[in-house]
């Protein structure tokens, strides 16, 4: 994926944020809240766990229904971050060859069953922050984090970021622009090209850097970074929110949903008195 | 005692590097007049535009802005009184949304929220550009850009308004809103440009820099009226000077 195309899809996300719906309208904490519960119970279940991460998938499958979110767009970025997702746990299978299961003339082995439980956490998490500032926008994100305590340092440098990601991304496809212009279409930047041209990058960024902080002062920065009254707050909707999707967690964190699906048929089987022989 | 007055003695200054910037500028400015500061690439105006407002401090030299010397103690007060609109828009609009960049300086010096939060409707609405408020910066488009970034500083209310190239990469609709707004602030105005139209439209005074010095200081119909010296400065008459294109060439 070319540099312009990432660029549009988070301005696709952007706009996705810019929608009006009850969800976008919750206060940014209350599902900044409910995705970090999400993420640590989620992530807490044990190395082998792979069915009982699947009710997990809910959340934010049901968020991006909630804050019309296409899927689609959804699962085309979660996969991005597959090849690293996969090069972490490559080696899993190899390592860990303890069979848990055997399924006829294929055992299951432990290595298959963590390697497998990696790649669905990292789509899930993945997934879930797509939807997240899909629904919520960068900034929100940002100054909920501020509100919840974070320091303001990290939070100036985390919204300063996401502002120049763009500026800076423009500038570089300029540059690569520049030089496509001057060699020939089919040869591939050598690593001595790279070298100066991302070195360039660096130098305009630093350049900009400072003209950004002199802006700055001359509007007064002291150092501080001033906030306007908030316009959301943390009401009923939230609560209620917060205790719903607490509560699911919850469940499925201590539930083994999945497990005691499959043995309802047993259960009402012996209850029944052999409905299902 | 005139509290806007930008006086500039014996000023020069050398980057970092030996290069000379700007030799031995004097210079007066009274309140609320217009000037247009103008001179070929590296003429030194932007230096000079950054000495006004402590982005540099004078090396050599004085700079006074209204009754307070610009040294290193009083920049704060200095900052208050000169509202400086940057060449580029993306270095001055910093923040997540619109509403937050403008409410950056009011916030900064120390009003109340509430008190911020109609600064930057006023100052919005002063630009024609309230309807802008919630967007992110990034997806403006170049002349939003340019008059978010005017009202972020007018919604400190400075007596002073300087502008580096104010008209740079604006489309000509874009430009003759833009020179229309200014002709409505009563500010004393310091634009340093290379749209010498521009400054025939706005700016009774002119000032001609040329490799650090002022090589011109007058009325802005009679120095750009000397086309020798406009040459001699590597600078060309206003466009609306010039006669008609199509005339000239069949004659």
């Amino acid at each position: 994926m070319g540099l312009d195309t990432a660029l549009h899809e988070i301005r696709r996300l952007d706009d996705l944020a810019a929608l009006d719906t009850p969800l976008h309208r919750l206060d940014a904490r209350a599902k900044v809240l409910v995705t970090l519960f999400f993420l640590v119970s989620m992530l807490s279940l044990g190395r082998y766990e792979v069915s009982r991460l699947l009710p997990f998938a809910a959340f934010p499958l049901i968020l991006a229904v909630q804050g019309g979110v296409p899927l689609s767009l959804l699962l085309r970025r979660a996969a991005l971050a597959l090849p690293f997702v996969v090069f972490v746990g490559i080696f899993n299978p190899l390592i860990d060859r303890t069979v848990h299961l055997t399924l006829g003339p294929l055992s299951i082995t432990g290595g298959m069953l963590s390697f497998l439980s990696i790649v669905l956490r990292s789509l899930l998490a993945v997934s879930t922050g797509l939807v997240l500032v899909a629904v919520t926008g960068f900034d929100q994100i940002c100054r909920a984090l501020g509100r919840l305590g974070m320091p303001t340092a990290l939070l100036v440098q985390l919204q300063f970021l996401y502002r120049y990601l763009f500026v800076l991304a423009d500038e570089a496809l300029r540059m690569l622009h520049a030089r496509t212009q001057r060699c020939a279409p089919d040869r591939h930047p050598c690593l001595r090209e790279y070298r100066s041209l991302l070195g360039n990058l660096l130098l305009r960024t630093l350049d900009r850097a400072g003209r950004i902080h002199q802006a700055m002062l001359c509007r007064g920065f002291d150092g501080q970074m001033p906030e306007l009254r908030p316009t959301t707050r943390f009401g009923p909707a939230e609560w209620r929110f917060c205790a719903l999707w607490g509560l699911f967690l919850v469940a499925v964190r201590i539930l083994n949903l999945p497990q005691q699906l499959g043995d309802l048929p047993l259960y009402l089987g012996g209850k029944a008195g052999g409905l299902f022989p | 005692m005139s509290h806007h007055i930008v006086e500039l003695k014996g000023l020069s200054f050398h980057y970092p590097d030996g290069t000379p910037a700007l030799d031995n500028i004097n210079l007066t400015i009274h309140h609320g007049e217009s000037v247009g500061l103008v001179g070929a690439n590296g003429a030194g105006k932007s230096t000079l535009l950054q000495h006004l407002c402590g982005v540099h401090v004078p090396q050599t030299g004085r700079v006074r802005v209204g009754d307070v010397p610009v040294v290193p103690g009083t920049l704060r007060e200095v900052r208050r009184t000169v509202g400086l609109v940057f060449q580029d828009p993306d270095d001055q609009l910093f923040m997540p949304t619109v509403a937050e960049d403008v409410a950056f300086g009011p916030l900064n010096i120390g009003l109340p929220p509430e008190e911020a939060a109609l600064r930057v409707d006023e100052a919005l609405a002063q630009v024609d550009a309230l309807h802008l408020k919630h967007r992110p910066p990034h997806r403006l488009s170049g002349g939003e850009k340019r008059a978010v970034a005017i009202a972020t500083v007018l919604a400190c209310s400075p007596d002073i308004l300087v502008m580096d190239e104010p008209s740079a990469n604006l489309d000509p609709r874009s430009r003759r809103l833009l020179i229309n707004l200014l002709r409505g602030f009563e500010h004393t105005k310091i634009l340093a440009t290379h749209d010498l139209d521009m400054v025939l439209d706005l700016c009774e005074r002119t000032v001609v820099l040329h490799k650090g010095r002022v090589m011109a200081d007058g009325p802005t119909a009679q120095i750009f009226a000397d086309y020798a010296l406009l040459s001699a400065c590597a600078l060309e008459p206003p466009l609306c000077m010039q006669g008609c294109a199509v005339c000239n060439a069949a004659r």
